[in-house]
């Protein structure tokens, strides 16, 4: 299943309603993702390493996750299929948010539930990696000298493609 | 056709969303994208460089060699950062 979100999610009743009554689930693997405190850190290049100046002035590190609506759920609801026909998974649930939203925050739950633990890992990091490269979200960041919209990371497509089997992907 | 902008790119341009009626020599990804540049000063510096616009036809990516046509959804938006 796929949500894609302005409000939270409660992270405890969602795992446990994907599992709820299925016997045959023996592992969960969780992936949660939250707004990092991005404050003296700058969007300009070089994303990658950690605030080089005065992180923890304030509160500017808020940021805001726009989406293309239609085509996020459309694009999440592939992932998904993927990993369900890669994995022999039990239950799955990807949960997305958008808006406005705080450092500490969650902004996405990935959870993959199989009899194994080794497919519900892989199909969980999968999910991750390939919704981080693919789904049609931008972060624009609240700083001291305004808001810079995040640039994307040669190294989200590294952790995507390694994923890709032989299917070469023309449109990236 | 509709066209759509996220991110910077609706900044640049100034346009979230258009319909639009480009000529019909314009038949693909690649020679629409030519096109939108040549609509105005915004247009240009948003497709500055195509080497960090991406394109979706009906909510799909696409290449530059895909056709496009009237009855299109074409978007046009910088590499994602969610997740």
């Amino acid at each position: 299943m796929i949500r894609v979100q302005r409000e939270d999610f409660d992270l405890g009743r969602e795992l446990a309603a994907l599992t709820a009554g299925n016997h045959k689930v023996g592992g969960l693997a969780v992936f949660v993702g939250l707004v990092r405190d991005m404050a003296g850190h700058g969007a300009g290049h070089g994303a990658g390493h950690g605030a080089g100046h005065g992180a923890g002035d304030e509160t500017v590190g808020a940021m805001t996750l726009e989406h293309y609506p239609g085509m996020t759920e459309k694009m999440l609801e592939k992932i998904e299929r993927e990993a369900r026909e890669r994995w022999p998974l039990e239950a799955s649930l990807v949960i997305h948010r958008y808006g406005r939203l705080e450092p500490g925050d969650q902004i996405v739950l990935v959870a993959c539930a199989s009899a194994h633990r080794q497919a519900a890992l892989e199909a969980c990091g999968f999910l991750i990696d390939w919704l981080k490269t693919k789904a049609p979200f931008w972060k624009l960041e609240e700083g001291p000298k305004g808001a810079q919209w995040v640039e994307a990371r040669a190294s989200d497509d590294t952790a995507a493609r390694r994923w890709a089997k032989e299917e070469p992907d023309a449109a990236e | 056709m509709k066209l759509l902008y996220f991110a910077w790119l609706k900044a640049k341009t100034g346009v979230a969303e258009e319909e639009v009626t480009p000529p019909a020599e314009v038949t693909t990804v690649g020679e629409l994208l030519h096109w939108i540049k040549g609509r105005g000063p915004g247009y240009a510096e948003a497709l500055a460089d195509l080497q960090v616009v991406r394109v979706a036809v009906n909510q799909e990516y696409a290449d530059p060699c895909q056709p496009v046509g009237p009855d299109d959804e074409v978007a046009l938006f910088p590499p994602v950062t969610g997740g």
